[in-house]
């Protein structure tokens, strides 16, 4: 595994019963890098998510996770929310899971859990009230008010999560996330149901997140997205890897377009190349 | 839109007369079926043991006509208030009115609490009555932390009260330990308690939380029942001593406090006394659950209520949050079991059965889920309202239990029907219920 990697994902498989969701995968994603991770519905994208996130327990293969300071973590041993707490790995979800009734300034709030928590002397100093926590409180309000001004939502603060918009509900996903301090961020179809203003805006959000220093897995469905931020591009098919390389390498694979869009690969290039 | 209302409006109307006559006739039907047997027929033992019965077919019809009746005077009435929600009935300027009121109305419960035992000093009901109205406050403050905030249902809150009660019983009589000691150790066994009982139900969701729990309450009762060397079964334990004023007595003794402050002895000190501590028991309850609130654990609780696979993907521990949560609300129920049992001086089984935790349960789901004010208003309902029905008699339960669905009908989320943000950057705004998740437990 070379410096530039961030995550390494080495055979991994996923069982349910029978059904073989994902089948040896093997791929990795640079470090400071945004990774995609495309295919058709039902290729078994989000399951990969789901094991890298501690959401499922693989049946098999293992998957690192190398940070700056060269600690490398197993993920596949880590469960539940220590992923999210240890390994600094942050995730959104592909149908939107905020916090509806809290206002947008506390679901950034709750992001910043464990950082609070230690300050708050794990609740006892808070409860008294010491300084320190005070003080820790208003950094955490000073970060998450800068999350909230570039993803645009600052004047929509005090307003409940569950009042915003579409789009910016998933703006506001990904800031949450990203108040976690993560060292890889895992993007569930963020583009999923914004229409073109918006979906330019995310891919301008997610190129400032990564100039910021934090990778990026993505899983999308927006080709436009996909083909305009990705630097490498990873393309599953019924659970199996069929292709990898950058943007303009994958574009141009016939297995890419076969899968995509059946055999007709002349129609398949003209779709391929108006979506970008 | 008001067009087409306008225009929805008059189709029903000019379907209205069928219509009308279709609804009361279902109605009546189904009136007759439920009062044929209940209303119609009458039975009874003769006098020598065998049965006897005889119609009351007039009775019958009467009831049925009225509920035939009642439907289209009640199809009339919605059909002429339109399709438009209560709240378009009341004035803008009855609800600014209202919304005045709302934000002065804390304080001043709080200051008319405070001068309860001075105003009604010499009416010793109404203060037992407030009393046993600030114990279920406090109560309802305790699992408001666990069902309100934290989004657990917890049918078995009772138990806690029971191992706070118990505790202090135990402790005082069979050691003597004075009230101010036992009270801090009433209320960490009955968190203890809240952690075991939090270990295994904490995989649980939603209706099977909810059976766990209400198990877990029947199985303290049973145990207290059946552990007779400890806990002296159904007999109880009495002779539990009255609680002393950081050691002074309250009696009419020669080193009491009545003596110690030079005022004549009455019996009222005591009752004075006792509503004052468990006021100081409930509002510290208060202040702790909303400086909670505003800790990180407490917007857990909230988040954990909202949505739990979001809180484990932002790295919250989960187990260790709901387990806090159960242990502080039943930290808080022990204080109050042991508030109750130096109060009454007597504590048996019976006092801790299901229907305790149903009614602080009802408490917390009246008062608006995780509203501290609206609590502390539905407990007052509840219980005063209980009290204030009295007169009635046979009619009591009834009237009762029409109020809640009224009550029930107009508020649906609960009396206080929003949620306020633990923080903000320009304006607290108030979250209407409608976004506030329940929990699935």
């Amino acid at each position: 595994m070379s410096e530039e990697t961030i995550l390494s994902v080495d055979r991994l498989t996923m069982r349910f019963g029978g059904i073989v969701a994902v089948q040896d995968l093997s791929f990795a994603a640079e470090r400071k890098k945004i990774t995609a991770l495309i295919g058709p519905n039902g290729a078994g994208k989000t399951t990969v998510f789901n094991c890298i996130t501690g959401f499922y327990k693989p049946t098999g293969g293992a998957i690192r996770l190398s940070h700056d300071d060269g600690r490398q973590i197993a993920l596949e041993r880590l469960n539940d929310f220590r992923i999210a707490k240890l390994a600094k790995v942050a995730r959104t979800f592909q149908n939107i899971r905020l916090f509806p009734g809290m206002t947008a300034l506390e679901n950034l709030m709750v992001a910043q859990h464990n950082a609070l928590m230690r300050a708050s002397g794990f609740t006892l100093l808070g409860l008294i009230g010491v300084p320190t926590y005070g003080e820790a409180e208003k950094r955490a309000i000073a970060l998450a008010t800068d999350w909230l001004r570039r993803i645009k939502l600052l004047d929509r603060a005090d307003d409940a999560a569950g009042n915003l918009a579409y789009g910016d509900q998933r703006r506001l996903e990904i800031a949450r996330a990203m108040c976690t301090e993560p060292a890889l961020l895992c993007l569930d179809e963020p583009a999923a149901g914004l229409n073109a203003r918006e979906s330019a805006a995310l891919s301008e959000l997610l190129l400032s997140i990564r100039s910021d220093g934090t990778s990026i897995l993505l899983i999308e469905h927006d080709m436009s997205v996909v083909m305009e931020i990705s630097d490498h591009i990873v393309v599953m098919d019924h659970g199996v890897k069929i292709a990898q390389g950058t943007p303009q390498e994958v574009r141009d694979d016939a297995k890419v377009i076969a899968a995509y869009l059946g055999t007709d690969e002349e129609e398949a290039a003209a779709v391929m190349e108006g979506g970008t | 839109m008001t067009a087409t209302s306008h225009e929805t409006t008059k189709t029903r109307r000019s379907a209205g007369i069928p219509f009308l006559l279709k609804t009361a006739f279902i109605n009546a039907v189904i009136a007759l079926v439920l009062f044929s047997l209940m209303i119609g027929i009458r039975t009874e033992a003769g006098s020598d043991g065998q049965l006897t019965y005889w119609t009351r077919f007039g009775d019958l019809a009467s009831l049925v006509a009225a509920v035939f009746g009642g439907s289209i005077v009640i199809e009339l009435l919605r059909q002429w208030i339109g399709a438009t929600g209560a709240e378009k009935l009341v004035p803008a300027s009855v609800q600014n009115g209202v919304s005045f009121i709302g934000r002065y109305l804390a304080p001043a419960l709080l200051i008319f609490t405070l001068l309860v035992p001075v105003i009604f000093y010499n009416q010793r009901y109404i203060l037992d009555l407030a009393i046993l109205v600030l114990t279920y406050v406090m109560l309802g403050w305790g699992l408001n932390v666990v069902v309100g905030l934290a989004g657990l249902l917890d049918l078995g809150y009772v138990a806690f009260y029971a191992v706070g009660a118990y505790s202090y019983g135990l402790l005082a009589t069979n050691f003597g330990w004075s009230f101010w000691v036992c009270l801090p150790l009433a209320g960490i066994l009955a968190a203890f308690w809240g952690v075991l009982l939090g270990f295994p139900v904490l995989r649980l969701r939603g209706d099977y939380l909810a059976i766990v729990t209400l198990a877990f309450g029947e199985i303290i009762r049973l145990v207290i029942i059946n552990w007779q060397d400890l806990t002296g079964g159904p007999n109880g334990v009495s002779g539990i001593p009255r609680p002393s004023f950081f050691g002074i007595p309250i009696d009419n003794s020669d080193d009491g406090l009545a003596a110690k402050l030079g005022i004549e002895y009455s019996p009222t000190h005591r009752i004075v006394f006792l509503f004052y501590l468990i006021l100081a028991l409930a509002l510290l309850t208060n202040w702790v659950t909303i400086r909670l609130r505003r800790l990180p654990i407490g917007r857990a609780w909230e988040a954990l209520r909202e949505d739990e696979v979001a809180c484990r993907a932002l790295g919250i521990n989960t187990t260790t949050t709901k387990l806090t949560a159960f242990a502080t609300g039943a930290m808080f129920g022990g204080f109050a079991g042991a508030f109750f049992a130096t109060r009454q001086g007597f504590i048996s089984p019976e006092s801790f059965t299901f229907q305790e935790s149903a009614l602080v349960l009802a408490i917390v789901v009246l008062g608006g889920m995780g509203s501290q004010l609206g609590v502390a208003l539905a407990a007052l309902a509840m219980i005063g309202g209980f009290e204030l029905f009295r007169s009635l008699e046979t009619y009591r339960m009834l009237v009762f239990g029409m109020a809640m669905v009224l009550i029930m009908i107009w508020r649906p989320r609960g009396l206080i029907g929003h949620r306020a943000p633990t923080v903000y950057l320009t304006k607290a705004q108030a979250i209407s219920s409608d976004l506030v998740k329940e929990g699935h437990g």
